[in-house]
């Protein structure tokens, strides 16, 4: 198969191009929720994204919800973005951070306004995006304006026999054309650490993914453990589809790089990369919708999924496309799963056709078509946090 | 060939991964080494569900289990060739 050189997507203010043209009503904390998701009501066509935090918050938590809801909003797949928070000035760090894309974006405060008003002047801003937005055209761009993020979940074994080196394939094959790539789930590596540390582009790229790892087993995993973490990592359905041991588990994420391409720097959660084009490992959890919202934050336009038992997460900014090699998923879960490659355990399929396949299914929904997770409403908006709030 | 019953990533490994939906015990099976692309034969011992792994040889208690030629825990109690490996036999060496 030719490999793609273009896709159609919206060229954004910055440069960057998404493929998707949402207007995104975001709020800074917990207390915005409700008007941000009354405006959405009001204004077809937007989103809101309701979430957890904002309070209390500080240090490197701080950091980090910022950047998580910053990068949310300058992501390419958003055209317009509509912030509200409870006071001015946590919203206007938003607002600015947002604004620096050139992208259409403006900030509410509840206190001093009430949210009547809040939710009147914020709907009249979202109609007026939404609008825009609508007129925005899709224009052809170089495969190198693509940024793919992967990571998997409810894996088992077929995982990485099956869609992880499916995932894998289609990274050999597209990285060289100059893609910008990101995989994760730090803990996830775990007893495969030394074999991932040697896939980093240089020896010191490699060491700073080892000292990411090392520093979350000593700061997370040793002081909160109870147990050797059997039903959490591997999960019970990790368990269920045949998944025994962390190692194993490991070994099976790791696939989802291929066999060749090398990771060219080491991220915090929803860091920008910054070194241009190629592969990026970024420090986050291993638990979906955490995973992949803080990919979406730093930027990533598309997202690969392979999954083993059958995860049925999306993202509300990010299309999530889904793969699976086991025959009874794609059977008794056929509404989630994008690209079936099961045909690969029954040797009808080598990773070849399979890789070919997600490229082939991947370019169709750059392009427009939307995926199972899209079509079935799935939005798990998650943000990471480091510890408890002040 | 047809469609195997079990597959094996590396050579070195000793365990294969179920790829059909019922094993039963005394399944005459066939399996094949992606490495290699070898087709090797093995019965099983005990009912085995898709996705679970089975091993390809005796395996002492205490012994490494290796899977895509690397370990993925230690064995908790002895094992024959055909039998069901999972959390009953195999522990991590991690955490």
């Amino acid at each position: 198969m030719a490999l793609p050189k273009s896709f159609t997507g919206y060229r954004r203010e910055n440069g960057r191009v998404g493929i998707r043209n949402h207007v995104v009503i975001l709020p800074l904390d917990d207390l915005s929720n409700a008007a941000c998701e009354k405006i959405a009501n009001n204004v077809k066509g937007t989103i809101a994204l309701p979430h957890h935090y904002g309070r209390l918050q500080f240090g490197a938590d701080l950091d980090l919800h910022f950047r998580t809801l910053i990068g949310t909003g300058c992501n390419p797949n958003v055209a317009a973005v509509v912030v509200v928070g409870i006071e001015m000035g946590w919203t206007s760090r938003i607002v600015d951070g947002i604004a620096k894309t050139g992208k259409p974006v403006e900030g509410f405060a509840l206190e001093r306004n009430g949210e009547h008003k809040v939710v009147m002047e914020g709907s009249r801003i979202a109609q007026e995006y939404v609008q825009n937005a609508s007129e925005k055209q899709r224009e052809e761009c170089p495969i190198e304006d693509l940024w793919v993020s992967v990571k998997c979940g409810e894996s088992d074994t077929t995982s990485g026999l099956g869609s992880n080196p499916t995932v894998g394939n289609f990274i050999d094959k597209m990285d060289p054309l100059g893609i910008t790539s990101c995989f994760g789930e730090t803990s996830e590596i775990t007893g495969a650490e030394e074999v991932c540390k040697e896939r980093g582009a240089t020896p010191e790229v490699g060491q700073k993914f080892f000292d990411t790892w090392q520093a979350y087993m000593d700061e997370v995993i040793e002081p909160h453990k109870t147990s050797d973490l059997s039903d959490s990592q591997p999960t019970k359905g990790n368990i269920e589809g045949g998944l025994t041991t962390i190692e194993e588990k490991a070994f099976g994420n790791l696939e989802k790089i291929g066999k060749k391409t090398s990771y060219i720097d080491v991220l915090e959660p929803a860091e920008e990369p910054s070194k241009g084009a190629g592969l990026y490992f970024m420090d986050t959890s291993s638990a979906a919708a955490e995973c992949v919202t803080l990919q979406a934050a730093a930027g990533f336009a598309v997202h690969l999924f392979p999954t083993g038992q059958g995860n049925v997460i999306g993202n509300p900014i990010e299309p999530v496309i889904k793969l699976t090699a086991n025959p009874r998923t794609a059977r008794e879960m056929g509404e989630h799963v994008d690209l079936d490659v099961s045909g690969i355990l029954r040797r009808e399929m080598n990773f070849d056709e399979a890789g070919d396949r997600l490229i082939d299914i991947t370019m169709r929904t750059c392009n427009g078509r939307l995926t199972c997770a899209e079509a079935l409403g799935h939005r798990e908006f998650v943000m990471t946090k480091l510890y408890r709030s002040a | 060939m047809s469609a195997p019953h079990f597959v094996v990533h590396d050579k070195t490994d000793s365990v294969g991964v179920i790829v059909v939906e019922t094993v039963e015990a005394n399944t005459e099976m066939t399996g094949w080494v992606m490495e290699t692309d070898e087709t090797i034969t093995i019965t099983a011992l005990d009912p085995i569900p898709i996705g679970h792994k089975v091993a390809l040889s005796d395996i002492a208690e205490g012994d490494t289990i290796l899977k895509y030629g690397h370990s993925i825990g230690k064995t908790v109690s002895p094992i024959g060739k055909g039998n069901h490996v999972h959390t009953h036999n195999l522990k991590t060496k991690k955490w």
